[in-house]
């Protein structure tokens, strides 16, 4: 580990002032301290945000809410409102990482995770994520955990969050402070970029720019769904995982959104498949063709060509249940109409 | 006044007779508050003043030599104190009871992130920077990490009568390829040390299994007399196999700490514990099986490629309990090591038959399905009488009682066919495995010194966490009649009498007698001071002709005595060996194929059980081993490099918590092995993991009739069954 100044601010002026490109802002710090040890990142100075009063609260935002960017991962599974009207993410929080780990990780840094691509983590691996331009030791690798989705040829990492494969199924903005102070929103396909030939960006987050928030619209009303693949029952990342939230009307699919984890460069949605779902009668079938059209554009390699099976059982059985088809399990629960 | 005892012939039951009455109970491990409240002191707790950091530098190729070190960028780091590499730098731990120095191979380098060199800096965050920051110059060669494509060595086996005629004329057979990935102990405390000399003598604090060849193992590294060597290992986070020998950390922070003339600690992160420290073979087995039709078996077959690097004497004996678990004339396992440069393997919890008798009884499910037969009864048919390769007898064998008593009370009965019971998306199934450890007796010594009613038990035994302190006090407190709190367990100093040390599941029937030993030469001793054969020792008092006496008013001075036991001839002439059976049940995610494990039943005959709480540990702790090997855990390695991928906690799977059923128990059988030892005990750390997994896997079949041959059963592996159905 290198040595490091160590900033505590108080106000998020302070915070924006304190930031510059050598530096990472630091909240549960449950990613970043694990990296700094290994030296996969050696930032010369960690900005403590976790005092700044006032971003650790859920509220109510039009007709959605708005939590704040320090809200812990364990507080916001556990909060009411997202119990009910968003029960999709608190299934997803509460199927990643581990109770400790949750009573730490935020909001925001829960969406600014790294990726847990074992070759990012090995200052021994060749990583164009870690040094742009040295090459990527995870193609021809081994490839189980790797994405299948939006990956190129310098990257193959995917992103780890359970929580924003759920975000993005529900359509959250992020709510972003630029340096000047101002705020502005980005839907969370603006927010994270593809890896292309800079893996190393991983969002469009300019420097000296802080998230402050997620920010919810108002909920859909159905059943919604979050189904974790993974190789063991606790604590291990996705093979794959499926967030939905639809709503059915007469017999037909409303407000379609699904989004995939285990799978893609970034927490993964496909508008096409929103699309190709919505106003059609639900069956195993439908489904089925929706995941053969997300599936199209998949590269995999026999490490884990396995996820494009894996992918379509679990968005068929998902959807089946988001649908009525088929009786809910565990992941699933319904949102009735909110007074 | 020692005793000696050679195991020539079966002992008598003396620890029956004794009043005490402590022996076996489930007391609590009697060293728990000192590790709950952080005051028991592991290797890397040790903070000697003038303690230097060491981390170990690391080959960044698979094969080659390493042609230069360039420091320049790592002496520009604050604290930075040196790089050490050389002649005597070890390639890797000893294998276990090695005795001598592992590989020395001084500049070259055989597996990926082979230990090359130790970077020393005044903190352990400045070592870390500094051995990153290092450039390494090398003469790379080409590496063979494929374990099918490298060279290999064929190392023969038993071969009796004629397995393939036999499989020709068999009326049902089975013959089947399986295979087992990489493995790693894991052991929670990570592998270290601290070293420092004092006028020429080294003290090494580490966390090892097996002190007296430890010992012996580093002098021989650092070319010193052993005279010279004290090592201390009072508590040990794990071992499990990893820790049987001693590691580059040992032998690194010597040689630094001599050289700088000050301590220096070296504690493997866990990435490097994974890539440097002996790891479990990937395996392949192939197991044939032929049987008459009313399921006698005639032919087993248990042929297996395994590997290690070069210079490596161990290779996984996994055909070990295919050899006498079940009778059949004809029998044929032959061993293939390959030679690639992959982490090399050694011992981890069970050598052989972790892994071996997943493959062994997965093929007698098979077969049973075959024959139409319950796997239960197919395995009671085929309980052999006698050793059935050298003829000789069992020892206390318990198989079929297991197997009986756990079928009743596991409700064996009301398993169904296969993929007939569900619970919505669930598939319930049933499986049975037995389980077999071969017993073993290592020689060990051990002083117990009784200072009028209170002992004193000294021997450098390890406790790795399994309840050496415990056991030990509690054979004293019987066999010399006092309460527990009055017996002080000393362990692991080699200054102290040389044990077995922890491994093979031999510790505490090993050390356990000679503590017994010990105290049978006190017993003696206060028989004669009584002036009879016939008395009785309790709470601290002597009972003979009818006078009670406290012992501090019998005794004028302590008595002392080394008690020592080696193996004899009932070793030749009988085969002792823990056996049980594995009772499982599981549900299969008919989306996923995820498999979670509802319910676990083992049930063991392993003699005398000398503590039923740290006993029950020892095996439920095997049985979870057993649910990681069948369903999780594997150590991935590059395809191209060999170097292990999944080296951290997170991405190498030992069963979670939540992978563990709530119900998850054991029954010890009552049994006593009079041949094993005098204390009647066999071991109970590795039978626990044998055949475990094999019962969750044949659950599987059982609950959604799929049957997957390459182990673990992940996700992919299972769903892709259902997919194909």
């Amino acid at each position: 580990m290198k040595p490091f100044e160590y900033v505590r601010v108080n106000d998020l002026i302070s915070a924006a002032g304190a930031l510059d490109e050598k530096s990472e802002i630091i909240a549960g710090g449950t990613n970043l301290l694990d990296l700094m040890k290994l030296q996969v990142m050696a930032p010369d100075k960690v900005v403590d945000i976790t005092r700044i009063p006032g971003l650790d609260k859920i509220e109510p935002k039009g007709e959605g809410l708005r939590i704040g960017t320090l809200v812990k991962n364990a507080d916001l599974a556990a909060d009411p409102r997202i119990r009910t009207g968003y029960p999709v993410l608190s299934r997803a929080l509460l199927a990643g990482a581990s109770g400790q780990i949750r009573n730490k990780a935020t909001t925001g840094g829960n969406l600014l995770q790294r990726t847990r691509c074992p070759y990012f983590y090995d200052p021994e691996m060749a990583c164009n994520k870690r040094e742009p331009g040295a090459g990527c030791s995870a193609k021809g690798g081994v490839s189980r955990m790797l994405a299948i989705l939006g990956t190129s040829e310098d990257c193959r990492a995917a992103h780890p969050s359970d929580m924003a494969v759920a975000l993005r199924a529900l359509n959250a903005m992020i709510e972003i402070r630029r340096k000047n102070g101002d705020t502005y929103q980005l839907a969370m396909d603006d927010f994270y970029r593809l890896p292309g030939d800079r893996p190393d960006i991983e969002t469009n987050l300019k420097d000296g720019e802080i998230i402050t928030a997620v920010i919810l619209p108002r909920p859909v009303i159905g059943v919604q769904s979050y189904r974790k693949i993974r190789d063991r029952a606790s604590y291990a990342f996705a093979l794959v995982s499926v967030a939905a939230v639809a709503t059915v009307e007469h017999g037909l699919i409303q407000n379609a959104s699904v989004a995939f984890g285990g799978i893609g460069a970034r927490p993964w949605a496909d508008l096409d498949v929103n699309a190709f779902l919505n106003g059609k009668e639900p069956s195993a079938e439908l489904f089925g063709e929706a995941a053969d059209l997300l599936l199209t554009a998949a590269i995999t390699d026999e490490g884990n060509a396995f996820k494009t099976t894996m992918t379509r059982r679990a968005l068929i059985a998902v959807m089946s249940e988001v649908t009525g088809l088929r009786e809910a399990s565990v992941g699933s629960d319904r949102v009735g109409e909110i007074a | 006044m020692n005793k000696h005892l050679k195991m020539d012939a079966p002992q008598p039951r003396v620890l029956d007779e004794t009043r005490q009455g402590i022996l076996g109970k489930g007391i609590s491990r009697t060293e728990g508050p000192k590790k709950v409240s952080g005051s028991a002191t592991y290797a890397g707790d040790n903070h000697p003043d003038g303690m230097a950091h060491g981390v170990l530098l690391r080959a960044g190729i698979t094969k080659g030599k390493v042609t230069g070190f360039d420091e320049s960028a790592a002496q520009k780091i604050d604290g930075y104190v040196g790089l050490f590499h050389g002649p005597k730098f070890i390639r890797n731990n000893a294998q276990g009871m090695a005795d001598e120095a592992p590989v020395q191979p001084d500049c070259e380098v055989h597996y990926h992130s082979q230990p090359i060199g130790l970077v020393v800096a005044e903190t352990f965050e400045a070592a870390r920077d500094a051995a990153l920051a290092i450039k390494v110059s090398y003469d790379e060669e080409g590496a063979l990490v494929d374990p099918k494509s490298a060279p290999q060595e064929d190392q023969g086996g038993p071969d009796v009568g004629d397995l393939e005629a036999d499989m020709g004329r068999a009326d049902v057979t089975v013959d089947e390829i399986y295979t087992t990935e990489a493995q790693v102990s894991a052991a929670m405390e990570l592998h270290g040390s601290v070293a420092q000399w004092n006028d020429g003598k080294l003290l090494l604090q580490s966390s090892l299994q097996m002190l007296k060849f430890n010992r012996n193992e580093i002098a021989d590294s650092l070319g010193i007399d052993p005279e010279n060597v004290r090592i201390l290992a009072p508590y040990v986070g794990g071992g499990f196999g990893s820790k049987l020998g001693i590691g580059a950390d040992a032998v690194s922070a010597a040689i630094a700490a001599r050289d700088l003339g000050r301590p220096v600690r070296v504690i493997m992160p866990r990435q490097t514990v994974f890539d440097a420290v002996l790891r479990r073979t990937e395996t392949e087995q192939r197991v044939r099986l032929g049987a008459r039709s009313d399921g006698t078996i005639t032919s087993i077959g248990h042929d297996d490629l395994v590997s290690n690097l070069e210079g490596e004497g161990f290779a996984e004996p996994t055909s070990q309990a295919s050899q006498f678990l079940y009778a059949a004339p004809n029998r044929k396992m032959q061993q293939t090591v390959s030679r690639n440069h992959r982490t090399p393997s050694g011992s981890v919890r069970a050598p052989g038959e972790a892994v071996g008798m997943l493959g062994l009884e997965v093929a007698m499910d098979e077969l049973a399905e075959r024959l139409g037969m319950c796997p239960v009864k197919l395995r009671l048919q085929n309980v052999p009488e006698r050793d059935p390769d050298s003829g000789v007898p069992f020892t206390a064998h318990s198989l079929t009682e297991a197997l009986k008593r756990g079928a009743q009370e596991f409700g064996w009965k009301d398993r169904k066919a296969n993929g007939a019971r569900r619970e919505g998306e669930w598939l319930i199934g049933m499986g049975v495995a037995s389980a077999a450890r071969k017993n073993m007796l290592l020689p060990a010594k051990a002083r117990v010194t009784l200072d009028g009613d209170k002992a004193v038990v000294e021997t450098d035994m390890t406790d790795i966490g399994t309840g050496s302190y415990t056991i030990f006090a509690q054979i004293t407190a019987e066999a010399l009649g006092l309460p527990i709190e009055n017996v002080e367990v000393r362990l692991a100093d080699t200054d102290y009498p040389e044990a077995s040390g922890s491994g093979g599941s031999f510790g505490a029937s090993s050390t356990g007698s000679a503590v017994f030993l010990a105290c049978q030469s006190i017993r003696e001793e206060i028989a004669a001071k009584c002036g009879a054969n016939d008395f009785t020792l309790k709470d601290g008092q002597v009972t003979a002709g009818g006078k009670t006496t406290a012992l501090s008013d019998l005794l004028d001075a302590p008595l002392s005595a080394v008690g020592e036991i080696e193996k004899g001839q009932t070793s030749e002439d009988h085969l002792s060996s823990g056996f049980g059976a594995h009772f499982a049940e599981v549900a299969v995610n008919e989306v996923s194929g995820e498999v979670r494990v509802r319910r676990m039943l083992g049930v063991f005959g392993a003699g005398r059980i000398l503590n039923e709480k740290t006993a029950k540990s020892q095996l439920v702790g095997g049985m979870i081993w057993g649910i990681g090997a069948a369903l999780t855990e594997e150590a991935a390695h590059d395809p191209r490099t060999g170097h292990i991928i999944t080296r951290d906690l997170a991405n190498y799977h030992v069963a979670s918590h939540a992978d563990v059923p709530e119900q998850i128990d054991t029954i010890l059988l009552e049994e006593r092995d009079d041949y094993a030892n005098p204390i009647q005990a066999k071991g109970v750390g590795e039978l626990g993991i044998s055949g475990a997994g094999a019962a969750v896997l044949n659950a599987i079949y059982n609950a959604c009739g799929v049957r997957v041959r390459s182990f673990p059963a992940t996700p992919d592996k299972v769903m892709a069954g259902l997919d194909a159905m």
